[in-house]
Protein backbone atom coordinates (compact mmCIF):
# COMPACT_ATOMS: atom_id res chain seq x y z
CA UNK A 1 0.00 0.00 0.00
CA UNK A 2 2.52 2.24 1.23
CA UNK A 3 4.53 1.45 -2.19
CA UNK A 4 1.27 2.40 -4.42
CA UNK A 5 1.39 5.84 -2.49
CA UNK A 6 5.02 6.46 -3.69
CA UNK A 7 4.63 5.58 -6.94
CA UNK A 8 0.93 7.87 -7.05
CA UNK A 9 3.36 10.67 -5.45
CA UNK A 10 6.07 9.87 -8.09
CA UNK A 11 4.11 9.63 -11.09
CA UNK A 12 1.75 12.50 -9.78
CA UNK A 13 5.68 14.88 -9.29
CA UNK A 14 6.96 14.07 -12.61
CA UNK A 15 4.15 14.37 -14.71
CA UNK A 16 3.57 18.22 -12.85
CA UNK A 17 7.34 18.82 -13.21
CA UNK A 18 7.11 17.87 -17.34
CA UNK A 19 4.50 20.84 -18.12
CA UNK A 20 5.78 21.67 -21.69
CA UNK A 21 4.28 22.63 -24.85
CA UNK A 22 3.66 21.06 -28.50
CA UNK A 23 6.21 19.33 -30.33
CA UNK A 24 4.84 20.74 -33.72
CA UNK A 25 6.81 24.41 -34.14
CA UNK A 26 2.98 26.39 -35.45
CA UNK A 27 1.07 24.06 -32.52
CA UNK A 28 4.00 25.41 -30.31
CA UNK A 29 3.50 29.49 -31.21
CA UNK A 30 -0.59 28.64 -30.90
CA UNK A 31 -0.24 27.35 -27.67
CA UNK A 32 1.87 29.73 -25.75
CA UNK A 33 0.09 32.71 -27.92
CA UNK A 34 -3.36 31.88 -26.66
CA UNK A 35 -1.85 30.98 -23.32
CA UNK A 36 -0.31 34.74 -22.91
CA UNK A 37 -3.51 36.22 -24.70
CA UNK A 38 -5.35 34.42 -21.57
CA UNK A 39 -2.89 36.05 -19.05
CA UNK A 40 -2.94 39.70 -20.60
CA UNK A 41 -6.50 40.08 -20.71
CA UNK A 42 -7.38 38.83 -17.38
CA UNK A 43 -8.04 41.06 -14.69
CA UNK A 44 -5.08 40.03 -12.58
CA UNK A 45 -3.04 42.65 -11.04
CA UNK A 46 0.23 43.49 -13.37
CA UNK A 47 2.33 41.66 -10.71
CA UNK A 48 0.51 38.38 -11.40
CA UNK A 49 0.30 38.72 -15.22
CA UNK A 50 4.19 39.54 -15.17
CA UNK A 51 5.10 36.30 -13.11
CA UNK A 52 2.88 34.24 -15.43
CA UNK A 53 4.24 35.41 -18.39
CA UNK A 54 7.74 34.82 -17.34
CA UNK A 55 6.58 31.08 -16.43
CA UNK A 56 5.81 30.52 -20.30
CA UNK A 57 8.83 32.37 -21.25
CA UNK A 58 11.05 29.88 -19.37
CA UNK A 59 8.82 26.66 -20.59
CA UNK A 60 9.22 28.18 -24.27
CA UNK A 61 12.63 30.07 -25.15
CA UNK A 62 15.94 29.14 -25.20
CA UNK A 63 17.35 31.93 -23.16
CA UNK A 64 20.42 30.48 -21.91
CA UNK A 65 21.10 30.27 -26.39
CA UNK A 66 19.69 33.72 -27.08
CA UNK A 67 21.91 35.02 -24.38
CA UNK A 68 25.06 33.11 -26.18
CA UNK A 69 24.19 34.33 -29.61
CA UNK A 70 23.84 38.17 -28.29
CA UNK A 71 27.45 37.95 -26.82
CA UNK A 72 28.75 37.59 -30.59
CA UNK A 73 32.40 37.49 -30.44
CA UNK A 74 33.12 38.14 -27.36
CA UNK A 75 31.22 34.71 -26.57
CA UNK A 76 34.34 32.67 -27.20
CA UNK A 77 37.13 35.31 -25.02
CA UNK A 78 34.96 34.95 -21.97
CA UNK A 79 35.72 32.64 -19.07
CA UNK A 80 33.70 30.16 -17.16
CA UNK A 81 33.25 32.11 -14.09
CA UNK A 82 32.25 35.09 -16.41
CA UNK A 83 30.00 33.10 -18.26
CA UNK A 84 28.05 31.91 -15.71
CA UNK A 85 27.24 35.60 -14.14
CA UNK A 86 26.84 36.51 -17.78
CA UNK A 87 23.82 33.98 -18.12
CA UNK A 88 22.35 34.65 -14.63
CA UNK A 89 21.93 37.94 -15.76
CA UNK A 90 20.78 37.37 -18.92
CA UNK A 91 18.02 35.15 -18.20
CA UNK A 92 17.18 38.01 -15.52
CA UNK A 93 17.46 41.05 -18.18
CA UNK A 94 15.48 38.43 -20.69
CA UNK A 95 12.58 37.67 -18.60
CA UNK A 96 12.37 41.76 -17.02
CA UNK A 97 12.66 43.48 -20.83
CA UNK A 98 10.08 40.38 -22.41
CA UNK A 99 7.16 40.88 -19.31
CA UNK A 100 7.56 44.61 -19.46
CA UNK A 101 7.18 44.25 -23.61
CA UNK A 102 4.10 42.35 -23.06
CA UNK A 103 2.12 43.32 -20.54
CA UNK A 104 0.97 46.59 -22.19
CA UNK A 105 -1.02 44.73 -24.71
CA UNK A 106 -4.34 43.77 -23.38
CA UNK A 107 -5.35 41.17 -26.22
CA UNK A 108 -2.99 41.27 -28.71
CA UNK A 109 -4.31 38.50 -31.44
CA UNK A 110 -1.66 36.56 -33.35
CA UNK A 111 -2.32 34.16 -36.07
CA UNK A 112 -0.14 31.51 -37.67
CA UNK A 113 -0.30 31.74 -40.86
CA UNK A 114 2.73 29.03 -42.11
CA UNK A 115 5.91 27.62 -41.22
CA UNK A 116 9.47 26.56 -42.76
CA UNK A 117 11.85 24.38 -41.67
CA UNK A 118 15.37 25.72 -42.49
CA UNK A 119 17.69 22.46 -41.67
CA UNK A 120 16.98 20.08 -39.13
CA UNK A 121 17.73 22.85 -36.34
CA UNK A 122 15.52 25.42 -37.62
CA UNK A 123 11.91 26.01 -38.23
CA UNK A 124 10.50 29.47 -39.37
CA UNK A 125 6.72 30.13 -37.96
CA UNK A 126 5.24 33.09 -39.85
CA UNK A 127 2.77 34.86 -38.15
CA UNK A 128 0.92 38.26 -38.04
CA UNK A 129 -0.06 40.67 -34.90
CA UNK A 130 -3.87 42.09 -36.05
CA UNK A 131 -4.42 45.58 -36.67
CA UNK A 132 -6.14 47.64 -34.29
CA UNK A 133 -7.57 50.79 -34.39
CA UNK A 134 -3.83 52.36 -33.41
CA UNK A 135 -1.47 50.36 -35.02
CA UNK A 136 -1.41 48.58 -38.15
CA UNK A 137 -0.80 44.40 -38.48
CA UNK A 138 2.44 43.80 -37.76
CA UNK A 139 3.87 40.85 -39.60
CA UNK A 140 5.75 38.78 -36.64
CA UNK A 141 8.09 35.29 -37.76
CA UNK A 142 9.49 33.02 -35.14
CA UNK A 143 13.04 31.12 -34.96
CA UNK A 144 12.28 27.66 -33.27
CA UNK A 145 15.12 26.13 -32.52
CA UNK A 146 14.35 21.78 -33.21
CA UNK A 147 17.11 19.86 -32.14
CA UNK A 148 15.41 18.10 -30.00
CA UNK A 149 12.45 17.84 -32.02
CA UNK A 150 10.54 16.47 -28.70
CA UNK A 151 10.62 20.30 -27.17
CA UNK A 152 10.74 22.77 -29.81
CA UNK A 153 11.94 26.52 -28.39
CA UNK A 154 11.97 29.75 -29.50
CA UNK A 155 15.37 31.69 -30.29
CA UNK A 156 14.11 34.73 -32.37
CA UNK A 157 11.45 36.96 -32.47
CA UNK A 158 11.80 38.72 -36.17
CA UNK A 159 9.15 41.87 -36.72
CA UNK A 160 8.63 42.99 -39.90
CA UNK A 161 12.01 41.22 -40.41
CA UNK A 162 13.80 42.64 -38.06
CA UNK A 163 15.48 40.39 -35.85
CA UNK A 164 15.20 41.41 -32.44
CA UNK A 165 17.72 39.03 -30.81
CA UNK A 166 20.36 41.02 -33.90
CA UNK A 167 19.56 44.01 -32.26
CA UNK A 168 20.48 42.56 -29.17
CA UNK A 169 23.24 40.83 -30.18
CA UNK A 170 24.39 44.58 -31.76
CA UNK A 171 23.57 46.19 -28.72
CA UNK A 172 25.31 44.46 -26.31
CA UNK A 173 28.52 44.48 -28.54
CA UNK A 174 28.42 48.03 -28.37
CA UNK A 175 28.02 48.54 -25.03
CA UNK A 176 31.70 45.47 -24.12
CA UNK A 177 33.33 47.51 -27.35
CA UNK A 178 32.84 51.06 -26.21
CA UNK A 179 34.49 49.43 -23.14
CA UNK A 180 37.69 48.89 -24.53
CA UNK A 181 36.13 45.02 -24.41
CA UNK A 182 35.56 44.94 -21.12
CA UNK A 183 32.75 42.66 -20.24
CA UNK A 184 32.25 43.76 -16.94
CA UNK A 185 30.90 47.24 -18.56
CA UNK A 186 27.63 44.82 -19.85
CA UNK A 187 27.37 43.06 -16.27
CA UNK A 188 27.32 46.52 -14.49
CA UNK A 189 24.50 47.75 -17.78
CA UNK A 190 22.05 44.40 -17.18
CA UNK A 191 22.73 44.97 -13.17
CA UNK A 192 21.66 48.81 -13.44
CA UNK A 193 18.70 47.74 -15.51
CA UNK A 194 17.50 45.01 -13.31
CA UNK A 195 17.59 47.54 -10.51
CA UNK A 196 15.70 50.70 -12.29
CA UNK B 1 40.48 73.38 -55.19
CA UNK B 2 39.79 70.73 -57.69
CA UNK B 3 43.05 68.17 -56.14
CA UNK B 4 40.41 68.33 -52.44
CA UNK B 5 37.54 68.04 -54.95
CA UNK B 6 39.22 64.49 -56.49
CA UNK B 7 40.39 63.16 -52.91
CA UNK B 8 36.79 63.56 -51.62
CA UNK B 9 35.55 61.81 -54.55
CA UNK B 10 38.06 58.98 -53.93
CA UNK B 11 37.30 58.68 -50.68
CA UNK B 12 33.84 58.32 -50.99
CA UNK B 13 33.19 56.03 -54.02
CA UNK B 14 36.51 53.84 -52.03
CA UNK B 15 33.92 53.77 -48.95
CA UNK B 16 30.43 52.82 -51.16
CA UNK B 17 33.31 49.83 -52.65
CA UNK B 18 32.18 46.76 -51.03
CA UNK B 19 35.23 44.48 -52.03
CA UNK B 20 37.77 46.47 -50.69
CA UNK B 21 37.55 46.59 -46.75
CA UNK B 22 38.34 43.67 -44.53
CA UNK B 23 39.49 43.93 -41.29
CA UNK B 24 39.98 46.11 -38.04
CA UNK B 25 40.67 49.59 -39.85
CA UNK B 26 38.55 49.05 -42.46
CA UNK B 27 35.06 51.13 -42.71
CA UNK B 28 32.91 48.48 -44.12
CA UNK B 29 33.42 44.80 -42.74
CA UNK B 30 32.06 42.44 -44.60
CA UNK B 31 31.01 39.50 -43.30
CA UNK B 32 30.09 36.60 -45.82
CA UNK B 33 29.39 34.49 -43.18
CA UNK B 34 26.47 35.86 -42.72
CA UNK B 35 24.83 35.38 -45.73
CA UNK B 36 26.73 38.35 -46.90
CA UNK B 37 25.61 40.84 -44.01
CA UNK B 38 27.39 43.80 -44.24
CA UNK B 39 28.82 45.34 -41.04
CA UNK B 40 28.38 48.89 -41.63
CA UNK B 41 31.19 50.95 -39.69
CA UNK B 42 30.23 53.43 -37.08
CA UNK B 43 32.82 56.22 -38.23
CA UNK B 44 31.83 58.88 -35.99
CA UNK B 45 30.22 57.34 -33.35
CA UNK B 46 30.67 60.03 -30.33
CA UNK B 47 29.33 62.96 -32.65
CA UNK B 48 26.69 60.68 -33.98
CA UNK B 49 25.49 59.93 -30.39
CA UNK B 50 25.24 63.97 -29.67
CA UNK B 51 23.14 64.38 -32.69
CA UNK B 52 20.94 61.12 -31.91
CA UNK B 53 20.62 62.44 -28.33
CA UNK B 54 19.42 66.32 -29.77
CA UNK B 55 17.09 64.19 -32.31
CA UNK B 56 15.94 62.52 -29.40
CA UNK B 57 14.82 65.99 -27.67
CA UNK B 58 13.11 67.25 -31.01
CA UNK B 59 11.63 63.78 -30.71
CA UNK B 60 9.86 64.47 -27.26
CA UNK B 61 8.82 68.29 -27.48
CA UNK B 62 7.65 67.90 -31.19
CA UNK B 63 7.12 64.87 -32.76
CA UNK B 64 5.68 62.49 -30.24
CA UNK B 65 2.92 65.27 -29.77
CA UNK B 66 2.60 65.64 -33.03
CA UNK B 67 1.87 61.96 -33.29
CA UNK B 68 -0.21 61.74 -30.63
CA UNK B 69 -2.55 64.50 -31.55
CA UNK B 70 -2.74 62.59 -34.83
CA UNK B 71 -3.71 59.37 -33.37
CA UNK B 72 -6.68 61.03 -31.63
CA UNK B 73 -8.01 61.87 -35.27
CA UNK B 74 -10.32 59.09 -36.77
CA UNK B 75 -8.95 56.05 -38.51
CA UNK B 76 -10.46 56.96 -42.26
CA UNK B 77 -8.62 60.43 -41.95
CA UNK B 78 -5.49 58.91 -40.98
CA UNK B 79 -6.10 55.84 -43.86
CA UNK B 80 -6.38 58.75 -46.23
CA UNK B 81 -3.38 60.79 -45.69
CA UNK B 82 -1.29 58.05 -45.20
CA UNK B 83 -2.60 56.18 -48.83
CA UNK B 84 -2.07 60.31 -50.24
CA UNK B 85 1.49 60.27 -48.45
CA UNK B 86 2.34 56.66 -50.26
CA UNK B 87 0.43 57.41 -53.68
CA UNK B 88 3.10 60.48 -53.64
CA UNK B 89 5.94 58.44 -52.85
CA UNK B 90 5.42 56.02 -56.21
CA UNK B 91 6.85 59.08 -58.23
CA UNK B 92 10.29 58.18 -56.63
CA UNK B 93 9.30 54.20 -56.63
CA UNK B 94 8.63 54.12 -60.19
CA UNK B 95 12.27 55.37 -61.59
CA UNK B 96 13.94 53.38 -59.13
CA UNK B 97 11.91 49.84 -60.02
CA UNK B 98 12.98 50.70 -63.80
CA UNK B 99 16.59 51.16 -62.53
CA UNK B 100 16.21 47.72 -61.09
CA UNK B 101 15.07 45.98 -63.43
CA UNK B 102 11.59 45.91 -61.82
CA UNK B 103 9.40 46.94 -64.65
CA UNK B 104 6.22 44.97 -63.58
CA UNK B 105 6.59 46.55 -60.62
CA UNK B 106 7.58 49.61 -62.13
CA UNK B 107 3.85 48.95 -64.10
CA UNK B 108 1.82 48.30 -61.46
CA UNK B 109 3.08 51.22 -59.30
CA UNK B 110 2.77 53.45 -62.55
CA UNK B 111 -1.06 52.24 -62.47
CA UNK B 112 -1.74 52.65 -59.35
CA UNK B 113 -0.46 56.28 -59.56
CA UNK B 114 -3.04 57.15 -62.38
CA UNK B 115 -5.88 55.25 -60.65
CA UNK B 116 -5.83 56.06 -57.02
CA UNK B 117 -4.75 60.29 -58.30
CA UNK B 118 -8.00 60.20 -60.44
CA UNK B 119 -10.56 57.75 -59.32
CA UNK B 120 -8.89 57.69 -55.75
CA UNK B 121 -8.88 61.51 -55.24
CA UNK B 122 -5.47 62.70 -55.48
CA UNK B 123 -4.23 59.31 -53.42
CA UNK B 124 -6.77 59.46 -50.42
CA UNK B 125 -8.69 56.01 -51.66
CA UNK B 126 -6.87 53.38 -52.20
CA UNK B 127 -9.16 51.91 -55.20
CA UNK B 128 -6.22 50.71 -57.04
CA UNK B 129 -6.21 47.90 -54.59
CA UNK B 130 -9.71 47.01 -55.38
CA UNK B 131 -8.84 46.54 -59.00
CA UNK B 132 -6.35 43.89 -57.67
CA UNK B 133 -3.19 46.16 -57.98
CA UNK B 134 -1.62 45.67 -54.55
CA UNK B 135 0.50 48.07 -52.88
CA UNK B 136 3.98 47.25 -53.44
CA UNK B 137 7.18 48.17 -50.99
CA UNK B 138 8.57 51.52 -51.67
CA UNK B 139 11.97 51.97 -53.39
CA UNK B 140 14.59 54.94 -53.52
CA UNK B 141 18.03 55.68 -54.60
CA UNK B 142 19.61 54.70 -51.76
CA UNK B 143 18.62 50.97 -52.21
CA UNK B 144 18.78 51.16 -56.17
CA UNK B 145 22.67 52.29 -55.22
CA UNK B 146 22.83 48.96 -53.19
CA UNK B 147 21.29 46.77 -55.29
CA UNK B 148 24.35 47.87 -58.57
CA UNK B 149 26.40 46.95 -55.89
CA UNK B 150 26.79 50.23 -53.66
CA UNK B 151 28.21 49.03 -50.60
CA UNK B 152 26.63 51.26 -47.38
CA UNK B 153 29.75 53.56 -46.79
CA UNK B 154 30.02 55.04 -42.87
CA UNK B 155 26.81 55.01 -40.81
CA UNK B 156 25.75 58.55 -39.38
CA UNK B 157 23.14 60.48 -38.10
CA UNK B 158 21.83 63.97 -39.42
CA UNK B 159 20.16 66.32 -37.51
CA UNK B 160 16.21 66.01 -37.29
CA UNK B 161 16.75 63.62 -40.54
CA UNK B 162 17.91 60.69 -38.04
CA UNK B 163 20.16 57.87 -38.98
CA UNK B 164 21.61 57.02 -42.74
CA UNK B 165 24.81 56.05 -44.13
CA UNK B 166 27.38 57.39 -47.13
CA UNK B 167 25.08 55.59 -49.89
CA UNK B 168 21.51 56.32 -48.69
CA UNK B 169 22.70 60.43 -48.45
CA UNK B 170 23.80 60.02 -51.75
CA UNK B 171 20.38 58.74 -52.78
CA UNK B 172 18.56 61.61 -51.05
CA UNK B 173 20.71 64.04 -52.84
CA UNK B 174 19.15 62.45 -55.99
CA UNK B 175 16.02 63.32 -55.36
CA UNK B 176 16.72 66.87 -55.14
CA UNK B 177 18.81 66.90 -58.13
CA UNK B 178 15.58 66.03 -60.25
CA UNK B 179 15.03 62.42 -58.94
CA UNK B 180 11.74 63.22 -57.45
CA UNK B 181 8.84 64.56 -59.57
CA UNK B 182 6.88 65.62 -56.30
CA UNK B 183 9.92 67.80 -55.35
CA UNK B 184 10.09 69.05 -58.88
CA UNK B 185 6.64 70.77 -59.29
CA UNK B 186 6.74 71.87 -55.79
CA UNK B 187 10.55 73.29 -54.57
CA UNK B 188 12.18 73.37 -58.21
CA UNK B 189 9.19 74.77 -60.56
CA UNK B 190 7.11 77.67 -60.03
CA UNK B 191 3.81 76.30 -60.78
CA UNK B 192 0.80 77.71 -60.02
CA UNK B 193 -0.74 74.39 -58.27
CA UNK B 194 1.92 73.41 -55.50
CA UNK B 195 4.06 75.69 -53.59
CA UNK B 196 7.32 74.46 -51.50
CA UNK B 197 5.16 74.36 -49.01
CA UNK B 198 3.06 71.85 -49.97
CA UNK B 199 6.67 69.93 -50.32
CA UNK B 200 7.53 69.97 -46.49
CA UNK B 201 4.14 69.88 -44.99
CA UNK B 202 4.43 66.22 -47.35
CA UNK B 203 7.53 65.51 -45.36
CA UNK B 204 6.28 66.87 -41.75
CA UNK B 205 2.73 64.81 -42.33
CA UNK B 206 5.21 61.75 -43.84
CA UNK B 207 7.35 61.85 -39.98
CA UNK B 208 3.88 62.39 -38.06
CA UNK B 209 2.10 59.64 -39.81
CA UNK B 210 5.03 56.87 -39.16
CA UNK B 211 6.01 57.71 -36.00
CA UNK B 212 1.89 57.52 -34.94
CA UNK B 213 2.06 54.51 -36.47
CA UNK B 214 5.18 53.22 -34.22
CA UNK B 215 4.36 55.26 -30.56
CA UNK B 216 3.93 51.74 -28.77
CA UNK B 217 6.76 50.08 -30.59
CA UNK B 218 9.25 53.56 -29.88
CA UNK B 219 7.97 53.40 -26.31
CA UNK B 220 8.94 49.94 -25.93
CA UNK B 221 12.06 49.94 -27.50
CA UNK B 222 13.09 53.29 -25.08
CA UNK B 223 11.94 51.45 -22.00
CA UNK B 224 13.89 47.99 -22.74
CA UNK B 225 17.06 49.22 -24.37
CA UNK B 226 20.38 49.35 -22.49
CA UNK B 227 22.20 51.37 -25.24
CA UNK B 228 19.11 53.05 -27.35
CA UNK B 229 21.50 54.20 -30.22
CA UNK B 230 23.23 50.42 -30.67
CA UNK B 231 19.61 49.43 -31.16
CA UNK B 232 18.12 51.63 -33.23
CA UNK B 233 21.47 51.57 -35.53
CA UNK B 234 21.00 47.78 -35.74
CA UNK B 235 17.63 48.88 -36.56
CA UNK B 236 18.70 51.01 -39.27
CA UNK B 237 20.78 48.71 -41.39
CA UNK B 238 18.55 45.61 -40.51
CA UNK B 239 16.10 47.29 -42.65
CA UNK B 240 17.98 48.98 -45.50
CA UNK B 241 19.75 45.38 -45.91
CA UNK B 242 16.50 43.37 -46.29
CA UNK B 243 15.19 46.37 -48.45
CA UNK B 244 18.30 46.58 -50.41
CA UNK B 245 17.91 42.55 -51.37
CA UNK B 246 14.21 43.20 -51.55
CA UNK B 247 13.68 40.08 -49.33
CA UNK B 248 10.56 38.87 -48.35
CA UNK B 249 11.07 35.61 -47.09
CA UNK B 250 12.08 35.84 -43.97
CA UNK B 251 14.00 32.85 -43.77
CA UNK B 252 16.47 34.56 -46.12
CA UNK B 253 16.80 37.54 -43.75
CA UNK B 254 17.82 35.54 -41.18
CA UNK B 255 20.38 33.27 -42.61
CA UNK B 256 22.38 33.58 -39.71
CA UNK B 257 25.78 31.44 -38.80
CA UNK B 258 26.06 32.77 -35.63
CA UNK B 259 22.80 30.97 -34.48
CA UNK B 260 24.73 27.24 -36.59
CA UNK B 261 27.95 28.10 -34.30
CA UNK B 262 26.20 27.80 -30.67
CA UNK B 263 26.04 24.47 -31.10
CA UNK B 264 29.29 23.63 -32.20
CA UNK B 265 30.74 25.48 -28.82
Amino acid sequence: MKLIRYLIIFLFLTNSLNISFAKDPSALINEIVDEAALVLSSEDPVESKIIKLNAIAERSVDINGIGMYTLGKYRKSIDTEQKSKYQKLFRSYFLKSFSSRLVDYTNPRINVVSQKKINDKYTIVNSVLEATSKRPQVKIDWRIYTKNPDRPLIRDLIVEGLSLARTQKEEFNSIIQNNDGDINALFKTLEEFLIK
Amino acid sequence: MNKLLSVLIILIISSLSNSAFAGDDGKIELNEKNNGYVEVKDCFEKVNRGIFTFNQVLDKIILKPLAKGYRMFPKPIRSGTSNALSNISNVVTIPNNILQAQFKDAGINSARLIINSTLGIAGIFDVASYYGLKKRDKEDYGQTLGVWGAGPGCYFVLPILGPTTVRDSIGSVANIIGGDAWYNVTVVNDTKYFSEADFYASKLLDGIDFRAKNLESFDSLEKNSVDLYASVRSLYLQDRYRKIRNIDKTTETLSDDEWEELDSQ
